[in-house]
């Protein structure tokens, strides 16, 4: 069980040595000689109006809160899943009825319009 | 003598502790170990994903594809891959210089992890983890984070706008491929990867649970960005999306963990469906697993390939709305069937359980073609039609098909 872990957390420290380390590389061998043109942002040749990272109109942010909520809620249904085998018919009904319940909401986002391109 | 893994492991760890070293010791050193094998293991064949990539697109569009560097242009990749590490690293005016450099790493770092927990047989595994598949369901959303991040940092609109795509398609395609995930580990009492592809020892998955097995499938190319969901880099809108501004190696890193995220994910659907390393003759001879497991998952990666140069790309809406009200509904009612019937037919013999959920599988099939099918009548009438008082949005549509 520890082992399981420790081994999760060795490949969490050596994962990202790989593609560090083939990023370095070229931080060696590759020219670098930065110019104001050549550093330019690249829109099509055009040049860039105004700032980036400006307020942005998220069309989807309905869609996102719905995500949250069906997300958490999912989660819960892992342990029952797991357990399945060992649950008598009333725990897996009572199962089956949290999933009723998303249901019923995810038709009732649906009916007042949260799944809707905005 | 048909596992040549363990008994080198064997040997190596007889060996330090041969020489003195304490057993805690020992431990850590053969997890090192084996968490480098695994890894170099992973990025030798994410290089010949490279070849296997050019070389099926050729083919799909009609091309040789690469043929002059060694038999079948296999040394190819090798070319390619000194040609990025020699160019020019660019950084664009404005970025956040740390965001930005970090995405690269984090695109092929997180894919590495998955490998942790993807049995290749039997007894090569990096660790069945018991709670591995919700591991692998955190981990791929941590790859999308690292999207964002390249996205907003690189201080440039497409890739901002890819970003915001990116949102939008984790918001719609997780809630499904969690679901659909959520069968097998029904079905096996498990969230152990390798304890579920030893759970499928009469019938894979795949026959129990067809419908289940699409819905994963249709969601990991979404996840994975592909076509006919790859709206974060759609070319013809957006130019490269998120990663239009990297260069060189930082591209490659996004290039590759691309690749390998796909068969990555083909081999966990393989795994969860496909009876992962399973197949005659794998459970006394475990290297014969890792074949099996490889051609269940090139088989898979080669359909995503197939979807992808068949496929015009989806709208984002559609995408949306086909996640959240075809694909979502449907993985409900399939969880909810499922439950219900393998409490039902626990009594009884094995092959009458097989055929009940496959029919009923069969039955949740055909309604929903017949909804669809309704549903593109009425929406079909919808647009013959003229608009009753005011003129039509789109005259064209009417006139055209008059």
């Amino acid at each position: 069980m520890l082992n399981d872990w420790l081994f999760i957390g060795v490949f969490l420290i050596l994962a990202p040595i790989f593609p560090a380390a083939a990023l370095l590389i070229p931080r060696l061998i590759a020219p670098r000689k930065p110019s104001p043109l050549k550093n330019q942002t690249y829109e099509c040749g055009i040049e860039t109006v105004g700032d980036t990272w400006v307020q942005f109109r998220v069309q989807y942010y309905i869609y996102a809160l719905v995500f949250l909520i069906f997300d958490v809620e999912l989660v819960f249904l892992f342990p029952w899943a797991v357990a399945f085998d060992q649950l008598p018919l009333f725990a897996v009904m009572e199962g089956v009825l949290f999933i009723m319940i998303l249901v019923a909401g995810l038709f009732y986002a649906w009916r007042k319009g949260a799944l809707e391109w905005m | 003598m048909g596992d040549p893994v363990t008994f080198i492991a064997q040997w190596l760890e007889n060996l330090l502790l041969g020489w003195g070293l304490s057993p805690q010791w020992v431990t850590i050193l053969m997890t090192i170990i084996g968490v480098a094998a695994i890894a170099i293991f992973v990025l030798l064949v994410d290089i010949l994903l490279v070849w296997v990539e050019r070389k099926v697109v050729a083919r799909f569009q009609d091309r040789l594809g690469p043929n002059r560097l060694g038999p079948f242009g296999l040394i190819q990749p090798i070319a390619d891959v000194i040609k990025l590490l020699i160019k020019e690293d660019i950084t664009p005016i404005g970025a956040d210089r740390i965001v930005y450099n970090l995405p690269p790493i984090i695109a092929l770092a997180t894919v590495l992890m998955l490998w942790a927990v993807i049995p290749l047989a039997p007894t090569i595994v990096g660790t069945d983890l018991d709670v591995g598949v919700l591991y692998v369901v955190a981990l791929g959303a941590l790859g999308t984070l690292g999207i964002i991040m390249a996205g907003w940092a690189s201080n440039n609109k497409y890739a901002l706008i890819g970003a915001f795509r990116t949102v939008a398609q984790m918001v719609s395609y997780e809630v499904p491929m969690v679901i659909a995930v959520m069968v097998p580990v029904l079905l096996a009492g498990t969230m152990g990867i390798n304890s579920i592809v030893f759970a499928q020892s009469p019938v894979w998955y795949v026959v129990v649970a067809p419908v289940a097995a699409l819905i994963l499938f249709i969601s990991a190319i979404a996840e994975l960005g592909r076509a006919p969901f790859d709206l974060a880099e759609a070319e013809s809108e957006i130019v490269a999306g998120f990663h239009i501004e990297y260069t060189g190696m930082k591209f490659g890193m996004f290039y590759a963990g691309e690749l390998l995220h796909a068969l990555t994910i083909s081999g966990l659907v393989a795994s969860l469906f496909l009876g992962g390393w399973r197949g005659p003759g794998a459970e006394a001879y475990p290297i014969l697993g890792v074949v099996y497991f490889f051609m269940k998952a090139f088989f898979l990666y080669w359909a995503i390939m197939w979807i992808k140069y068949s496929l015009p790309r989806i709208r984002i809406d559609h995408m949306l709305n086909f996640n959240w009200k075809f694909l979502t509904p449907l993985a409900l009612i399939v969880l909810i069937v499922t439950a219900i019937l393998d409490k039902l037919f626990a009594g009884f013999p094995e092959w009458l359980y097989v055929v009940g959920m496959l029919l009923a599988n069969l039955v949740i099939i055909w309604l929903t073609v017949q909804i669809l099918r309704n549903r593109a009548k009425v929406e079909r009438k919808r647009v013959a039609e003229p608009g009753p008082i005011a003129a039509p949005q789109n005259p064209s549509v009417s006139s055209t098909s008059s």
